[in-house]
């Protein structure tokens, strides 16, 4: 059966940053008005819009879909909000693509918020009820604690050290430092200052962790035929995947995100992608975590299993490297603003392929790029596929 | 639209209170029953799971997290739609019509009972800067609303108790439906004031319950089901989600939701077209609203109409045949869920003692409540293209 093409034809992004005076339904339409305004657009050209917005905890209101629409621009029009924690973000790019896929639309208007410091002194607080309301909750666990467990097992199995993972964080805050939206840019940072930060929750410490953001983002997508006549450079939707795990973590291999793996087949599948490392150019894995990063390269067979970090020590993912990855400064560095931040990362691969990614930009002529992202309980993965070439 | 059908229903409820069972088993048994009513086997032959919720709801951050075990879909891909039954039918829809997946599941529930101040939860979907420090209480939004729209359409008490005593009734006939009863108008006239015009006997009490529907692209189905009910159109749209700028009189959100789904269905004369519906009932008011919204009537005619038995199982235009909210109870997020199930069962003869005769096109109608002004619809048949076909 054949279907129809879909691309992203523009978009915009908010400084992500602690505590935005915008209401969450305000950083929403700043977003939006920038994507719609990249591509010569306004509302009347919409024909629908879809919301991404991790917990509702977080901005502290009940049917938070319902509360953004007007702001994500949706008075009058249809608009469904999908939602896959933390893996909302890049998610939005099979849900928008599904929404013109379809042929139920033409434009798309794609937009992703959070806005975290509404939780005060920090997030923590609505995570506790991720958590099994039986079996886990009297726990009180918190989410560094299960990262940390994580963590723990991913270098115990593979003999990863922490210096290697904390080359991560020092690759993706150096590469925010030359993004004009980014909360934690840092040129000068070092592993020793990764190394010698606060304490956590061990192995996890301070700057192996992105911070907490309130931020949007916007993209806007259009079916071919469409498409071409918004813009002259579509970026097009070549694959996309998502799979979620079991609910029962526990009885997970914390050292490999199988789940990951099954999302990634699914968009390689579909993009007819058969050796991802030489036809994936950009990677924009999520990194809430320095060693997620790592783990993620691997469930996206862009890394043999604990070969990650060697491929981070060799500089293949630097943003002049064979494979740059994170070369807007990830999560890491860019911020954390959770659905927001994953379709950044969307975003991310469509400047970088149009070659308007500024400062950041990778070298050569980049024609493929894979966004990926994560979340629920440490179970759901979601991928994105975009490129120059328009798909068969 | 290329046709998509829902080949398999299965529901689990619906009763007010269900100490014996937890969400996950109220899911399971909706989604054993629809898995082997489609003939199918979830772990082999379902591309996507779609399952609606919210987190307010559940108690749960992230709700998706807890739905995979049950539906068969761990390893799979599964995502959530935060919104009605409906919405999360049009996510699957779109699915399929792209062409990459032939089965896709979706999943609406409701625990109600769990949540024992659920007028506290409702409460946060105010805004939060404008509206929270009213501390309005949702009941109240509801009754503003209703007298504005009785102004405007000239409705009367009467007529809106009319439904109460038509749904109630209607659910005595369904054996899942938990609010069954044989009232008169004085009945619910003088039942207890809750915030003015409502009163008590004409909200929808909550019920608990699972719905899962199989949905199949058009080979798929033709191959697996001898009743397929075909989705010949679906639509759905906001009206605005501040209480300052809405409308207050009319639904606008559920008339561009079915100018959307008419459009695709190419359906023009809905109230020739459209033989039977299960619409939002969530108060009495809301059914005569919504009928006029989506054209089934003129303004002001919908209780007219209801006080007349037009709109009785008997009558011309059957509403809410099932009991709709009002008889069955509200599902909470699978409220839509419920008025399509009914819908499906009629376009098979599969309704029982209640079963209309000679139906071949009807419509689902949702709305996700106060204070929201979100809707859906689906037009469902069960010939491809409508009868002439």
């Amino acid at each position: 059966m054949s279907m129809r093409r879909v691309a992203v034809v523009g978009a915009g992004m908010t400084r992500f940053v602690r505590r935005a005076m915008e209401t969450p339904k305000e950083l929403a339409w700043h977003a939006a008005r920038m994507a719609l305004d990249s591509c010569g657009l306004t509302l009347k050209d919409v024909g629908g819009v879809c919301i991404g917005s991790a917990p509702d905890a977080f901005d502290g209101v009940h049917m938070k879909g319902e509360y953004l629409s007007d702001g994500s621009g949706a008075w009058g029009k249809p608009v469904m909000r999908s939602y896959v924690g933390g893996g909302t973000g890049v998610f939005l790019g099979p849900h928008g693509w599904y929404h013109v896929a379809s042929g139920l639309f033409d434009v798309v208007l794609v937009v992703a918020e959070e806005k975290m410091s509404s939780f005060h002194p920090h997030a923590q607080a609505a995570f506790l009820t991720i958590f099994d309301h039986t079996t886990e909750r009297p726990l009180e666990p918190n989410l560094l604690w299960i990262f940390a467990l994580e963590m723990n097992r991913y270098m115990q199995t593979y003999g990863i050290s922490k210096r290697d993972i904390a080359q991560v964080a020092v690759k993706n805050k150096r590469n925010a430092a030359d993004h004009p939206c980014a909360m934690l840019g840092e040129a000068s940072i070092t592993v020793e200052d990764v190394l010698n930060s606060e304490v956590l929750a061990w192995p996890v410490q301070r700057l192996d962790v992105s911070p907490v953001s309130d931020g949007a983002v916007a993209i806007v997508m259009a079916a071919e035929g469409v498409a071409e006549r918004i813009t002259d450079r579509p970026v097009w939707v070549q694959g996309v995947g998502w799979n979620l795990d079991t609910a029962y973590w526990t009885n997970r291999d914390l050292a490999y995100p199988e789940y990951v793996e099954r999302a990634a087949r699914m968009a390689y599948e579909m993009a007819g992608v058969r050796e991802p490392r030489k036809e994936i150019h950009i990677v924009e894995p999520y990194d809430p975590f320095d060693y997620k990063e790592l783990h993620h390269l691997e469930g996206l067979l862009l890394a043999d299993r604990g070969k990650a970090p060697e491929l981070t020590a060799q500089g293949v993912t630097g943003r002049g490297g064979a494979m740059p990855v994170c070369p807007s400064g990830g999560l890491l560095g860019v911020g954390n603003p959770i659905a927001a931040a994953g379709l950044m990362k969307v975003a991310e691969l469509f400047w970088q392929l149009r070659g308007e990614a500024g400062a950041r930009q990778v070298p050569g002529t980049p024609e493929r790029g894979l966004a990926q992202a994560w979340g629920d309980l440490m179970q759901v993965g979601t991928v994105t596929i975009l490129g120059t070439q328009r798909p068969a | 639209m290329h046709p998509v059908a829902i080949i398999g229903v299965g529901w689990s409820g619906f009763r007010p209170v269900t100490p014996d069972v937890s969400y996950k088993e109220l899911i399971y048994e909706a989604a054993v029953r629809a898995y082997a009513d489609a003939g199918v086997d979830p772990r082999r032959d379902v591309d996507s799971f779609v399952t609606v919720s919210e987190d307010f709801h559940e108690g749960t951050s992230i709700f998706d997290e807890y739905v995979p075990d049950q539906i068969g879909g761990a390893q799979r891909p599964v995502h959530t739609i935060t919104g009605d039954g409906l919405h999360g039918l049009a996510a699957a829809a779109m699915q399929i019509l792209t062409g990459r997946f032939r089965v896709v599941v979706v999943e609406g529930h409701s625990k109600a009972s769990n949540i024992l101040t659920l007028p506290h939860i409702t409460a946060y979907a105010m805004d939060p800067i404008l509206n929270r420090p009213l501390r309005a209480n949702p009941l109240a939004v509801a009754g503003l609303e209703a007298c504005r729209y009785m102004h405007e359409s000239g409705t009367t008490r009467e007529q809106c108790a009319a439904v109460v005593v038509k749904n109630r009734r209607n659910a005595l006939r369904n054996p899942a439906a938990a609010f069954g009863a044989d009232l008169r108008t004085e009945d619910v006239l003088v039942s207890e004031a809750v915030a003015s015009p409502l009163a008590r006997l004409e909200i929808s009490d909550h019920a608990d319950g699972a719905i899962v529907l199989v949905l199949a692209d058009a080979e798929t189905a033709g191959r697996l089901s001898p009743r397929p009910a075909w989705i010949r159109g679906i639509g759905w749209a906001n009206d605005s989600p501040s209480l300052e700028s809405r409308s207050w009189a009319r639904a606008v959100y559920a008339e561009q939701a079915a100018a959307m789904a008419y459009k695709m269905a190419g359906i023009g004369n809905p109230a020739e077209e459209i033989q039977f519906a299960e619409v939002d009932d969530t108060y009495a008011y809301k059914e005569l609203q919504h009928l006029e919204a989506l054209g089934l009537c003129s303004l002001g005619r919908a209780g007219p109409l209801t006080v007349e038995g037009a709109t009785a199982p008997d009558g011309c235009l059957p509403i809410n045949v099932s009991g709709g909210s009002l008889g069955v109870g509200h599902l909470l997020e699978a409220s839509g869920l419920a008025r399509v199930l009914e819908v499906v069962l009629q376009l098979r003869g599969q309704a029982g003692s209640r079963q209309l005769g000679d139906v071949y096109t009807g419509l689902a109608q949702s709305w996700r409540g106060v204070p929201t002004t979100s809707g859906a619809v689906a037009v469902l048949s069960n010939q491809l293209g409508g009868r002439e076909s």
